[in-house]
C-alpha cells in the first residue's frame, strides 16, 4: 500500500530545506517532491514546521538553506505559478466577493470587465452563485473560504498550496469541503499541497502523505494511499485501507503530542 | 434618553443649560454673560455684517488649507511609520513630544520663521492637527491582520498596490478616528494662529469684541465657531460608522 511505482514526475520540489529563527531549527535539511496534478498533505503535530514549508514554497518566507523549484525554475519569491488559500481566509473585509475573487487578477494587471467575467465563473463554481456583491462579514465561515478558494482558483495557478484551509469552519462544512476537494483535485488538473493538522482529513483527501516530525522538522514517512480513491466519496471512510492508515499514522504521531 | 416616558431627541440637554445661560444673563449678575437671546439676536445681526464674512473667509482658507497639508502628509507618514520599523524608531519620539507639547509656545518661533502672513496661520493649524493623524493612521496600519498582507503579497501586488489596496483601507477606521481629533485641534490651532500671529479672521473679531466689551458679540461669534467645528466632526463620525462594519473584524 505504501509503494507505487506510477508515481508521475515533480511539479514541486524541494531541496535540502533548512529554517532557522535565530537558534531554533524550525526545518533541517528537508527534501520532498510532490508529484503533478496530485495532492500532497503536510501532516504532523503543531509546531513541526509544516506551515513554515508551506510559505517557503509560496515565497512568503526565505529558507535558510535549500532550495524549492517549480516546473524546474527556483523560487525567489511569490510567482503566478502558485496561489494561495489562508486558513483565516484573508478576504479584503471593505470588499465585496466579487473584488476579492478577482484582487489576485487584479494584481496581475487584468482587465476589470474580463476579471470580473472570470470571477463570476469561479464564483458560481464553489456554489456561492448570487453573493457576488455581498461582504465577508455577512457570509459564514465556510462560506468565506469558499471565497478564498475562488480567489485562489480564479489566477488559474498551477500549484494550489492551501494552509490548513478547512481549520476554521465547522465539522459539517468541513466535510463538505473535503469531498468537494477530491472533486477538485479530479477535474482542474493542478497540483494541491495542503497542510492539516487532522490525521483522517489527510488521509481522505491525500494522494500522497508526508508526516512530518517535529524539532527540528523532518520528514518521518511518506503514504501513498492507493487503494480507495475510486470508491466514490462515500466509501472511503469504512474502506479498511482507510482505516490502516489512519491507525498507523496515530501510532507513529502520538508520542510527539503533549 | 427617556424622561417620564417619554424619549428625549439627542442634545436635549443643551435646551436646560440655554435656559440657565438666559437667567443667569437676564439677572444681570455679570456683564460677561449677556442673556442668550440677546446673544442670538445679535448672532444673525453679525452675520451680515461685511466684517464677519471677510473673517469668515480668512478663517476658512486657513483652516481648510492646514487641514489639508495636515491629511495629505500625515496619512502616508503615519502608514509609512507603521509599515517601516526604522522610520518608526526615527519619527516616533518627535510625534509623541509634539503631541503633547505646548504648540502655542512655538507659534513665536514660526513668526521668526515664517513671517506675519498667512503662511505663518496655516503652518500653525498644521501643526496643531497633524500630530494625532499621523499617530492614528500608525496604530492602524499596526493592527492589520498580517495575513492580509502576506495574501498581497502571495499575488503579486507591488509595494504601491499594497500600500493604497491593503494598508490605507485596513487602517481607515482608525485614519478617519484621527482625522476628526486633528480637526477639532485645528480649530484651536486656526484662532491662536490669527490671535498671536496677525490679528485676522475670527481671532481679529475676538479680540475687537473682548476689547470693547462687547460680549454679545463675543459669544455669537463663539457659537458659530463651535457650530461649525461640531458639523465637521460630526461628518466625520458619520463616516467613520460607514466603515465601521469591517471595523471590528479585520
Amino acid at each position: 500500500m505504501v509503494v507505487a511505482d506510477d508515481i508521475p514526475e515533480s511539479a514541486v520540489s524541494t531541496r535540502n530545506i533548512s529554517k532557522n529563527y535565530g537558534d531554533v531549527e524550525a526545518l533541517r535539511d528537508l527534501s520532498l517532491e510532490f508529484p503533478r496534478g496530485q495532492l500532497t498533505s503536510l501532516l504532523g503535530p503543531s509546531g513541526c514546521g509544516k506551515t513554515t514549508l508551506l510559505k517557503i514554497i509560496a515565497g512568503l518566507l526565505e529558507p535558510t538553506s535549500g532550495e524549492v523549484e517549480v516546473n524546474g525554475q527556483m523560487v525567489t519569491g511569490p510567482g503566478p505559478d502558485r496561489a494561495f488559500v489562508f486558513q483565516d481566509f484573508a478576504l479584503l473585509p471593505w470588499a465585496s466577493v466579487m473584488r476579492n475573487v478577482s484582487f489576485g487578477l487584479e494584481m496581475r494587471g487584468v482587465a476589470k470587465s474580463e476579471r470580473e467575467d472570470i470571477a463570476a465563473r469561479y464564483i458560481k463554481e464553489v456554489g456561492l452563485g448570487g453573493f457576488e456583491n455581498a461582504y465577508p462579514h455577512e457570509l459564514s465561515g465556510g462560506m468565506r473560504q469558499r471565497v478564498g478558494l475562488a480567489r485562489a482558483l480564479s489566477v488559474d495557478a498551477e500549484v494550489l498550496l492551501m494552509d490548513e484551509p478547512f481549520s476554521a469552519v465547522d465539522e459539517q462544512t468541513r466535510r463538505k469541503f473535503q469531498e468537494d476537494l477530491l472533486g477538485l483535485v479530479q477535474n482542474e488538473n493542478k497540483t494541491f499541497i495542503f497542510v492539516t493538522h487532522s490525521i483522517e482529513e489527510a488521509v481522505y483527501v491525500s494522494d500522497q502523505i508526508a508526516i512530518l516530525l517535529p524539532r527540528p522538522s523532518r520528514v518521518h514517512e511518506i503514504i501513498r494511499p492507493s487503494g480507495f480513491r475510486d470508491k466514490g466519496v462515500d466509501n472511503i471512510r469504512r474502506d479498511p485501507e482507510y482505516l490502516d492508515i489512519v491507525d498507523e499514522i496515530w501510532a507513529s504521531l502520538r508520542t510527539y503530542v503533549e | 434618553m427617556t424622561l417620564f416616558g417619554y424619549r428625549l431627541p439627542g442634545m436635549s440637554s443643551l435646551i436646560l443649560w440655554g435656559i440657565l445661560w438666559e437667567i443667569v444673563g437676564q439677572s444681570g449678575m455679570t456683564f460677561f454673560v449677556p442673556p442668550l437671546s440677546e446673544v442670538v439676536a445679535t448672532l444673525f445681526q453679525v452675520i451680515q455684517t461685511a466684517a464677519f464674512q471677510k473673517a469668515l473667509y480668512e478663517t476658512a482658507y486657513a483652516f481648510i488649507a492646514g487641514v489639508f497639508f495636515a491629511i495629505v502628509i500625515g496619512i502616508p507618514v503615519g502608514i509609512l511609520m507603521g509599515k517601516n520599523r526604522l522610520l518608526d524608531e526615527l519619527l516616533l519620539p518627535w510625534v509623541n513630544v509634539f503631541l503633547s507639547a505646548p504648540l502655542t509656545a512655538l507659534v513665536p518661533v514660526l513668526m521668526v520663521l515664517f513671517g506675519f502672513g498667512m503662511k505663518a496661520i496655516i503652518i500653525t493649524t498644521t501643526l496643531f492637527a497633524i500630530w494625532i493623524i499621523i499617530l492614528n493612521s500608525r496604530a492602524g496600519v499596526k493592527q492589520i491582520n498580517r495575513s492580509l498582507v502576506e495574501m498581497a503579497h502571495s499575488f503579486g501586488a507591488s509595494p504601491f498596490d499594497a500600500f493604497y489596496k491593503i494598508y490605507f483601507w485596513a487602517a481607515l477606521p482608525e485614519i478617519l478616528g484621527g482625522v476628526r481629533i486633528g480637526i477639532i485641534r485645528a480649530v484651536k490651532g486656526v484662532i491662536i494662529g490669527q490671535l498671536l500671529i496677525s490679528i485676522v479672521g475670527f481671532g481679529a473679531l475676538f479680540e475687537l469684541y473682548s476689547a470693547n466689551f462687547l460680549m454679545g458679540h463675543f459669544w455669537a461669534v463663539l457659537i458659530v465657531l463651535f457650530a461649525l467645528a461640531f458639523t465637521i466632526s460630526e461628518f466625520l463620525a458619520y463616516l467613520e460608522r460607514r466603515v465601521s462594519y469591517y471595523a471590528a473584524k479585520r
